[in-house]
């Protein structure tokens, strides 16, 4: 069996005595779709940020391609080919929408010279719908704007795996329609991604495979049909009494 | 980047015209220009030296002095050890490179006031060190540099062109890191540096480079400052007021640009002349109301200002009053 993209082993990240992740073991295969789900404060975001650095890991290991990249910098993952978009935007805000891509094609995704980066932007923001307003300030933009510019942003970048962090959050039906036209194109174009959302239509019709963070800990993993019927599930999300029941009536 | 008004162009021909009339200014000019002029070339240098990492990086820098202090103390003492003068202004400016590389990563790890706080205290650390190790430095006593010959005209034509050098060099340099990767990757993390680092900029290593240019800079100007004047202590050089008065220069004409601190060295330095000929005991409380005024008109500098709407404001003001006369007859 050749190495996973990305693998976890017993990462954990603890806050003072909040152990915000928690042990937590994964394979990430190339070109796989991957949903990472919990509850509030399961600790999704915080992984996040351990694999892309943002975050030193408590404990554990983290290969990605197979070399060790466990508490690498941020601007080292990015330029590995880990890029990840926040779940509350960062733009540069006195930048035009066009410069703020940019940024990603310059110091991430190689590009040559600034110029090129310019160019490289410019056909980025046509993809995520946002052509005709790259000479506007960041700091204009709407928020669903603001989303589809961080999605710009990181696929600018080249990334090989894109972690997306509630990119859909505070969209609409259509705007979340959208936003998954585009990630079913960035996933064809070879992209692996992990994609963490609370809308569990969206996950489980996006996703091939759903991991399930709970305290901290993955308490199950699987295809999204198991995972819908996997009482740990039910229990982090509805509450054990809830599962208990479930369980009383199926015996 | 540059909001001059008529853009670029109009920006770069006035500097070159202002650079042939200081060429000139030793034939043409009397001893009070020239030496004004030399100021005005020190400060644009120290101007643009801080602007890299103020301006661009947005670290709010009070390091000015520590570097100019430090370019001066290294010039005087290599020239002081038999280094011909301007191999050793070059010595000071590598010398406060390595300075500035070695002290960088750590400092720039602090953020806002800290920082701040912390680049002021390096000025006092060294201004202490140059005083407590007189045998080295002179102590409190100060240091003598060998008087250039040729006459004091021959001298300040030397250290006026010596200067304008160190300044077009910082102005050349500014340029070129305005349009290239380093300063698109300064500005980057101006406004946000966790998302920079998250989109690939290295940011110690942009921020430590900002800090050495800026540190080149300074130690050029402080050296070639050494050797002008012949003679220099600790609280000369290692001056709290020099540390201040430089970022106020740059944000009165606007930071993280090419053109901004030239305009705020010119700006400060005419309201310094106006005010010192005129009302001498006011003279101390320019900075502290050029700063009042930075703080509550001015947060984008002389050159962010909307100048076309305030002239077309002046006009229509003019329109409305004859429209108003025209009325009443
Ligand atoms: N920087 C931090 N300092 C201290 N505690 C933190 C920090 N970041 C996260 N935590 C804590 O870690 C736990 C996990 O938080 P995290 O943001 O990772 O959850 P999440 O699954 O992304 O939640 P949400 O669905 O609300 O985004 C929470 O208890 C949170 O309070
Ligand atoms: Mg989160």
């Amino acid at each position: 069996m050749s190495a996973p993209l990305l693998e976890l082993t017993n990462v954990s990240r603890h806050f003072g005595g909040v152990r915000a992740v928690q042990n937590v073991s994964a394979r990430i295969e190339a070109g796989e779709i991957v949903g990472l789900i919990g509850p509030n404060g399961a600790g999704k975001t915080t992984l996040v940020n351990v694999i892309t650095g943002a975050h030193r890991a408590t404990g554990g290991e983290i290969h990605f391609m197979g070399e060790r990249v466990t508490n690498q910098k941020p601007y080292q993952a990015a330029r590995r080919g880990l890029s990840r978009t926040f779940q509350i935007v960062q733009p540069f805000p006195s930048m035009t929408v066009r410069e703020n891509v940019a940024a990603g094609a310059l110091f991430a995704g190689k590009a040559i010279s600034r110029r090129a980066a310019m160019d490289a932007a410019e056909a980025h923001l046509n993809f995520v719908g946002l052509g005709k307003l790259v000479d506007a300030p960041a700091s204009t933009l709407t928020l669903p704007n603001r989303k589809r510019l961080e999605l710009a942003k990181s696929l600018a970048m080249r990334p090989r795996m894109l972690l997306l962090d509630e990119v859909n959050a505070g969209l609409n039906l259509s705007e979340i329609d959208e936003a998954l036209r585009l990630i079913r194109e960035i996933a064809a174009q070879g992209v692996t991604i992990i994609i963490i959302e609370h809308l569990m239509k969206v996950v489980l019709g996006l996703s091939q495979r759903i991991l399930v963070l709970h305290h901290g800990e993955l308490t199950a993993e699987g295809a999204p049909e198991d995972i819908l019927e996997d009482e740990r599930v039910i229990e982090a999300y509805l509450g054990d009494r809830f599962a208990k029941r479930r369980q009383g009536a199926q015996s | 980047m540059s909001a001059f008004i008529g853009g670029k162009n109009l920006g770069l021909t006035i500097v070159l015209g202002v650079v042939a009339v200081l060429i000139a200014l030793p034939f043409i000019g009397d001893n009070y220009l020239v030496r004004l002029a030399t100021f005005l070339c020190l400060f644009s240098a120290l101007a643009l030296g801080w602007n890299f990492i103020g301006g661009y990086a947005g670290y709010p820098s009070f390091a000015t002095a520590a570097f100019y202090g430090l370019g001066a103390y290294v010039g005087a003492l290599l020239q002081n050890a038999g280094t011909p003068m301007p191999l050793a202004w070059l010595g000071a400016g590598l010398g406060c490179a390595i300075f500035a590389a070695a002290l960088g990563p750590t400092l720039l790890r602090l953020k806002g006031h800290y920082f701040a706080v912390g680049s002021i205290a390096i000025v006092e650390i060294m201004r202490l060190l140059a005083s407590i190790f007189a045998d080295f430095t002179g102590g409190g006593m100060g240091l003598n540099v060998p008087i250039l010959r040729g006459g004091p005209d021959f001298a300040g034509m030397v250290f006026l062109y010596a200067m304008l050098a160190v300044a077009a060099a910082a102005f050349l340099t500014t340029l070129a890191v305005d349009r290239g990767r380093l300063g698109f990757g300064l500005r980057c993390i101006q406004q946000n540096e966790d998302a920079a680092n998250m989109l690939g900029v290295d940011v110690n290593a942009y921020k430590t480079a900002a800090f050495v240019l800026s540190a080149i800079f300074c130690g050029l100007a402080g050296a070639i400052y050494a050797s002008w004047v012949a003679y220099i202590d600790p609280t000369d050089v290692f001056s709290i007021l020099l540390t201040l008065k430089v970022p106020v220069m740059v944000l009165l004409g606007g930071a993280g640009g090419a053109y901004g601190p030239l305009v705020g060295v010119v700006a400060f330095m005419a309201m310094e002349e106006l005010i010192w000929s005129n009302f001498l005991e006011l003279h101390h409380g320019v900075l502290g109301v050029i700063i009042v005024i930075l703080v509550f008109f001015l947060p984008g500098g002389l050159l962010k200002l909307r100048w076309p709407q305030i002239l077309g404001r002046f006009r229509a003001g003019g329109d409305a009053k004859s429209e108003a006369k025209a009325a009443a007859e």
